[in-house]
């Protein structure tokens, strides 16, 4: 070996993530400068704290110790009304999502169509939940249908920006040949695109069919119907057993429409 | 008969894929066209079909303008022209049979498609036509569960099924190993030959194209520069089509027969051309 | 059979006559069950408030315009708290997470029967509860303020990142993982050579991507008492203050806009 080769073996290094050394440094300088900041500047009380350790510890021993049955009626009322709002809010939703995701796809709509579809999309996309629902618990009143209503907004949002992305990535070329055989824009959709993108379909609606039911855990807590106001209700009240109750449920429904869901995904495909 | 004048197409990039073609295939005649990647030959029987919209230029099939009907009209008019595609484009989520039915689109409405209830003659004579490319048997299988020569054939049964009198072909061997592309372009052949249809063929493969074509096209960059029979194609007229290179090895001697061991001894290009075409 | 021969000439339909029987029945069931659901919750509403809702809307957005933008003064601080609530809480979730997909993923685990299984439920359990719900557990266990938020943030995420890291992790090329063993690597060092660079990109995908919908859900936390926005906006609600209100759903427009603008630029970048 020669000695440049030697050299060049020495300092040999593996190329740093950011090239240029001036903006490496001021990023890291940034970022610790942040945290500096951010940490700093969030007010701890901690005899709170240490006093709510207590409370944490009552909370985790409502795990294993959950109480269903003293609130047994409320918490079966909760769950039959999150369950029937996230099936109701999905099957809405997802007969609004498909004719949105059409629009939306830029392969199948008239610009002006895309657009407008588009823009209904980003409207529901870029509010929570919790936020569209204290809105319409302001128009409709209390219960679920607000509740219902909240999350087939947020369903058209999810659905149709995500079918819309598959159509726009289907294979063209499936859908020139069925153009090709004289088919008309309805017999296009259906043998041309339909297929395409079909188990992707289930698949988005099944998981957005979990989606909505956790989210009917949540928007209880502004009034829009489900479980949330029993588990509201459950943590003023201190009742750590009950509300541990609760989670059980749900990470157990959860659970099981996931294990479902896969299970029928991998049937469709 | 088809009749082309002065087809051109600019897409909006500015790109001038064809430049004023002219052409006349009679009934019944099996025309090859030979070219470079991005010669225009996709382009022209794209816009024979009107896939692609012409810039300008007219087409006629069987005395019938094509350019310039509305989309109903150019509904019932693309009927006539089955198109046979380089990726098969089968629906490959769908069976053989829902495939090859769905050559019969133009002729029936949207809810008897949508509930898949063809017209009796129309089921029999897709079955008649998946025995007769040697799919017998397979109508239930799914597309994707298909090899590439099998989903070729379940390709030319659908085009077939609008009872067409022209065949658009559109690379039909480019995903195709020599031995199965010998045999889907033998298959066309006949096919073309038993139904007096005419056919238009993109192809690559120049020994394929003088195997099996009766009338050879040459096209570089949107110009037709070479139309004649297949045994006149010499090396000037490849060098004319494609630019330099020694294709002294790639023409078929007028009397050659058999199988050779390669089917173009100048693989390597074609080759690369082939990789191209299917990125 | 999908084929019969009916009277000499061959038959197709797409299904035979028990599966047909089958998909009908299915959408019979399904059906039914929509529209029980459907029952359950007309049985639940006042009917007569959903009539006026058009004009209960059209009262909410007189009250809500114009915005008073002078409140705007009093929002900067809960914008900073807002940020840093989601950035801390995915920077802990970060930490707990990694960890936690490479105990989760088949191929890294340190035990399929022990460990894997034990992990899964952590992770299940993070995302089933959302982070409102566990907002709410928070500050009814350390008391409202920030710190509630952070860590609600960070359980929330801890199950999502793990989720999709652990995911990636067992969709990584085996022959890179082969290669590296076969050169005598020990464990350890295949990880760091094989794995690790291959899920680095989705890493990083998915921390931002986090990040992303961390802003998104910070904003609300104040509504149970954790910080930030969400605080103002809950007194606002409260004092029906709706000039105010309509003041801090811009200011959360803007800030998730901006964030999901940022967010997009980074993924970009990293792929």
């Amino acid at each position: 070996m020669t000695t440049a080769a030697i050299d060049r073996a020495r300092r040999w290094r593996p190329p740093p993530l950011i090239a240029n050394p001036v903006l490496r440094w001021a990023l890291l300088l940034g970022a610790v400068v942040y945290l500096a900041l951010a940490v700093s500047g969030i007010p701890v009380n901690w005899e709170r704290v240490s006093e709510g350790l207590e409370r944490g510890g009552r909370f985790l021993a409502g795990f294993l110790y959950p109480d269903f049955s003293s609130r047994f009626g409320e918490i079966f009322e909760g769950f039959v009304e999150s369950l029937v709002m996230t099936v109701v809010a999905t099957v809405l939703g997802l007969l609004v999502s498909i004719p949105v995701a059409l629009g939306a796809a830029r392969n199948l709509a008239p610009l002006p169509v895309y657009y407008f579809c588009r823009g209904l999309i980003a409207l529901s996309r870029t509010f929570q939940e919790i936020i569209v629902a204290i809105l319409f618990v302001a128009m409709f009143g209390f219960g679920p249908f607000a509740g219902v209503l909240t999350l087939v907004f947020g369903t058209v949002g999810f659905l149709s920006k995500l079918l819309a992305e598959d159509i726009e990535d289907i294979d063209r070329s499936q859908v020139e040949a069925i153009r090709a055989t004289g088919g008309s824009w309805f017999q296009l959709l259906n043998y041309g695109v339909q297929p395409q993108v079909m188990p992707r379909l289930i698949g988005l609606s099944l998981y957005r069919l979990d989606i909505n039911f956790r989210e009917s855990a949540v928007i209880g807590i502004v009034g829009a119907g489900g479980i949330g106001a029993t588990l509201n209700t459950a943590f003023d009240r201190y009742e750590y057993d009950v509300a541990a109750a609760i989670l059980l449920v749900i990470i157990v429904i959860v659970m099981i429409a996931e294990y479902s869901s896969s299970a029928i995904r991998r049937w469709v495909q | 008969m088809l009749v082309i004048e002065g087809l051109a197409k600019q897409y909006p990039t500015g790109d001038r894929a064809l430049k004023g073609v002219s052409l006349t295939v009679p009934k019944g005649q099996i025309m090859a066209l030979i070219g470079p990647s991005g010669a225009g030959k996709s382009t022209l029987i794209r816009c024979v079909n009107r896939l692609v919209e012409p810039t300008a230029g007219r087409v006629t099939l069987d005395g019938q303008p094509i350019t310039g009907l509305s989309r109903r009209g150019l509904r019932q008019a693309r009927r006539k022209m089955g198109m046979i595609f380089q990726e098969f484009a089968l629906v490959e989520r769908l069976t053989v049979m829902e495939n090859v039915l769905s050559g019969r689109l133009g002729y029936v409405g949207f809810w008897r498609s949508w509930f898949r209830r063809f017209p009796e003659a129309d089921v029999a004579a897709a079955f008649a036509l998946l025995d007769r490319v040697g799919l017998a048997g397979f109508e239930d299988k799914r597309a994707d569960a298909l090899s590439g020569g099998q989903r070729q054939r379940v390709g030319i049964a659908r085009a077939l099924l609008q009872h067409p009198s022209l065949l658009l072909v559109d690379e039909p061997t480019a995903s195709l190993d020599p031995k199965t592309s010998r045999q889907i372009m033998r298959l066309l052949q006949e096919l073309c030959r038993e139904r007096g249809l005419a056919a238009i063929i993109n192809i690559h493969d120049v020994a394929l194209a003088q195997m099996f074509a009766e009338r050879i096209v040459g096209l570089r960059s949107g110009e037709i520069v070479y139309d004649g029979p297949p045994d006149d194609v010499s090396a000037d007229i490849l060098t004319r089509i494609y630019g330099e290179e020694d294709w002294s090895q790639t023409i078929r001697l007028p009397d050659e027969d058999g199988e050779p061991e390669m089917p173009h001894a100048d693989a390597g290009a074609v080759n690369r051309e082939r990789l191209a075409g299917l990125t | 059979m999908p084929v019969s021969v009916r009277s000499g000439t061959k038959v197709w339909q797409r299904r035979d006559r028990n599966t047909q029987l089958a998909v009908w029945f299915g959408w019979l069931v399904a059906t039914a069950l929509v529209v029980l659901s459907w029952e359950v919750i007309s049985e639940r509403t006042m009917w007569m408030f959903v009539e006026d809702a058009h004009i209960q809307a059209a009262d909410l957005l007189g009250r809500m315009v114009p915005p008073r933008w002078s409140y705007m003064d009093r929002l900067w601080q809960p914008l900073w708290d807002t940020l840093n609530i989601a950035t801390l809480g995915t920077l802990i979730a970060i930490v707990l997470g990694v960890p936690l997909a490479f105990l989760a993923a088949r191929n890294t685990t340190p035990s399929v029967l022990f460990v894997r299984p034990l992990a899964l439920l952590v992770i299940v359990a993070s995302r089933s509860i959302n982070s409102l719900i566990w907002a709410l557990l928070l500050v009814s266990i350390i008391g409202p303020g920030v710190l509630a938020g952070v860590i609600a943030i960070a359980l929330r995420s801890v199950g999502f990142i793990g989720k999709l890291l652990y995911e990636a992790l067992e969709e990584i090329d085996e022959g890179a993982v082969e290669a590296i063993e076969s050169t005598g690597a020990s464990r350890p060092q295949v990880i760091g050579y094989a794995m690790v660079p291959q899920v680095a990109p989705a890493f990083a995908g998915i921390s931002v991507f986090r990040w992303d919908i961390n802003i998104r859900e910070s904003t609300v936390l104040g509504l149970v008492g954790a910080g930030g926005i969400g605080l103002q906006l809950e007194a606002s609600i409260s004092q029906l203050a709706w000039r105010e209100a309509s003041v801090i759903f811009l200011v959360i427009l803007v800030t998730v806009l901006a964030s999901e603008w940022l967010s997009a630029r980074i993924r970009h970048a990293i792929i």
